[in-house]
């Protein structure tokens, strides 16, 4: 190997040791552009680099930072990323073992688990919450479809031009019209899901709705914790066991049970990604500590890219329900449904509404 | 005079293109100059990152003028298949031929068929027909419009400039179109296609090349103006706005104030013209109620 192309090499590990995706194919194309370029200057060697190792907005930052230390003189210290700092946190023990209210006066085990199914799930014992998680566990989630690119023969619909005029080869003549669908493919759903302290009862009932969901459809599915800071838990919700993906969400998450800043935090969603055509689940009481007003218009950009937008209220389960607090009736003008989330039965029902969207 | 085309081989470094971008009235910086050059050389794509606005879709058209080559633009939207993006058969003339050929008694079907599938009853597309126009300059606009399926299917084209079309073999570039992709980063584009382009990440431009591009672009605007209506700009991009303005808003925010006679941006004309920098009611709104266009 030349002097150059160890160096650029040895460039190229510094920033894989940053995060910076710089593998094999493009530390070749870096040389490949330095072909083409004056290697002694500095300015240009910087930006051949960027241009060919980087890919994303985020690599821009560690690249500056790692060809000040490379061609600084120094090799930057590989590894040595900010550690990300596990937070542990012990999922929901709210109070003690209460006695159930119904008690044991249905002895049927398939009247108990209805009953179950209509309990809100911040007023139950343990036991019957694991229950009730155990029957999340086994929701079978459907999803609704979007057209997609490709075609499947079909009886009505588009002309199939090309089978048409193959046929008429093979026959002659124009016998009959063949004709072509497009065929589906699920229908993204993005899942915000709210982990501050007002929704501390409901916040593992809901993540393990999202893991059901996930695990359905693992690539149209996105879910994002959202308190203080928004977090992306998709990739953590992909294990098939509930319970290691829950623990994996736990140390993901670094504001359980915190105050919640909504707006703010939709908003940083919208810089960054886009939701268009997808149905966003916004699962939250809509306790906001921000500025609502800001919760209202992050609510109706988001809106206006997605397919439907349905929030989800533990509190709507109550026949007094009333959207009174401030987030709440901000956002309550730009919503498709808002629809109730306490109980086993509601998040059926929520998957019945995305199985149909 | 003896106008001499320029062949990609006489742009000899990225300065030499920044002056040749300079001449089409496109003030690149730095950064993209290199880019552009680098993709030219190494007939690579460039994939362009960056908000709305900044020039992205400026450059592909820029290029094409200085190498005056034709610009083929494919617009990506969601939905887009392969009739669109690459070739379809012209149907209604394949069954006009035909009707004609069983007219005439002609009943020889592999003969037919070599008739029917020949070059004159396929319509190109952009992708096709850039592959087959040479020199070219292939913009590929908001790719991150397009579903994830037609990224797959545009890297097989990029990957080595050919296409194959079943009944008529494969169409490859003899000399590869320039191609510019674009994103506005709605969605997070596959590594696989980016790792094929050089990517750039377009920012708006610093305050100073801001009016030296409403100057350039606009040769009535005087400096006074051009100040004003950047310094402005500046103002709108730090202020929370749904959609804040690009380089594409101020240079037709500064027409508009032109066209109204304005030689410097006074609060009333300002309001008035602000539609053509703000595309959104409440970013409007907003604005005038914070008092932002007033010159602090």
């Amino acid at each position: 190997m030349d002097e150059l192309a160890a160096t650029v090499t040895g460039f190229a590990r510094t920033l894989r040791a940053a995060g910076v995706g710089a593998d094999h194919e493009r530390t070749q194309n870096l040389l490949r552009a330095l072909d083409h370029l004056d290697v002694t200057d500095p300015r240009e060697v910087y930006w051949a680099g960027r241009l060919t190792l980087c890919a994303t907005p985020d690599d821009l930052p560690r690249y500056d930072r790692c060809f000040a230390a490379y061609f600084g003189g120094r090799r930057a210290a590989a590894g040595g990323r900010s550690g990300a700092t596990a937070v542990t946190r012990h999922t929901a023990t709210p109070g003690e073992e209460e006695p159930g209210e119904e008690g044991d006066t249905v002895p049927a085990a398939a009247s108990r688990a209805e009953l179950l199914r209509h309990r809100d799930v911040a007023r139950l014992t343990e036991a019957e919450r694991e229950e009730v998680h155990r029957m999340l566990s086994m929701l079978r989630c459907g999803r609704a479809q979007r057209r997609s690119r490709r075609f499947v023969p079909a009886t009505k619909s588009r002309l199939d031009q090309r089978r048409t005029i193959r046929e008429a080869l093979r026959k002659g003549e124009v016998a009959r019209l063949r004709h072509k669908a497009h065929t589906t493919r699920p229908r993204r759903v993005v899942l915000f899901v709210d982990v501050s302290g007002s929704m501390a009862p409901y916040a593992e009932t809901l993540l393990r709705f999202a893991h059901a969901l996930v695990r359905s459809e693992p690539r149209a599915t996105r879910v994002y914790s959202i308190g203080t800071r928004l977090t992306s838990v998709t990739a953590e919700l992909r294990h098939r066991d509930p319970g290691t993906a829950l623990n994996e969400v736990s140390r993901a998450i670094p504001d359980w049970s915190g105050g919640t800043r909504l707006g703010e935090e939709l908003r940083e969603y919208l810089t960054g990604q886009s939701a268009r055509g997808a149905i966003v689940v916004i699962a939250s009481d809509g306790w906001e500590r921000g500025d609502p007003h800001l919760l209202g218009t992050q609510v109706a950009r988001l809106a206006r890219q997605a397919y439907r937008m349905i929030w989800v209220n533990p509190h709507k389960g109550y026949e007094d329900y009333q959207p009174l607090t401030g987030g709440m009736r901000a956002a309550l003008p730009y919503l498709d449904e808002l629809v109730a989330g306490h109980s086993l039965a509601a998040y059926q029902e929520l998957s019945e509404r995305l199985a149909h969207a | 005079m003896l106008r001499r085309t320029i062949r990609t081989i006489d742009i000899e470094s990225p300065g030499k293109l920044v002056e040749l971008l300079d001449r089409h009235a496109y003030l690149a910086g730095e950064g993209l100059a290199t880019a552009a050059f680098l993709a030219l050389r190494m007939g690579r794509p460039l994939f362009l990152e960056g908000e709305a606005g900044v020039g992205k879709t400026e450059l592909a058209k820029t290029l094409a003028e200085l190498l005056e080559a034709p610009l083929i633009r494919l617009q990506c939207y969601e939905g887009l298949d392969a009739a669109q993006a690459l070739y379809d058969w012209d149907f209604a003339r394949q069954l006009l031929h035909l009707k004609a050929a069983e007219a005439a008694g002609v009943t020889d079907v592999s003969r037919l068929e070599g008739e029917i599938y020949d070059r004159r009853f396929l319509i190109a597309r952009p992708l096709l027909k850039a592959l087959e126009t040479q020199p070219s300059v292939l913009l590929v606009d908001e790719i991150d419009r397009a579903d994830d399926e037609f990224e797959a299917f545009l890297l097989e084209v990029l990957s080595d400039f050919t296409i194959s079309i079943p009944e008529l073999g494969t169409v490859r570039a003899e000399t590869p179109p320039v191609v510019v992709v674009t994103s506005n980063r709605t969605r997070e584009v596959h590594d696989a296609l980016k790792r094929r382009c050089l990517y750039h990440w377009l920012e708006h431009p610093s305050f100073d090349r801001e009016v030296a591009i409403l100057m350039r672009r606009l040769p009535d605007c005087t400096e006074t103006l051009a100040v004003q209506v950047a310094r402005a700009a500046e103002r709108l991009r730090q202020a929370d706005l749904v959609k804040p303005p690009g380089v594409a808003e101020t240079l037709d925010w500064t027409e508009a104030l032109l066209t109204l006679g304005a030689a410097e941006l006074d609060p009333d004309r300002a309001a008035a013209t602000l539609g053509a920098a703000l595309k959104y009611r409440e970013d409007v709104e907003n604005v005038l109620a914070k008092g932002l266009l007033r010159d602090g």
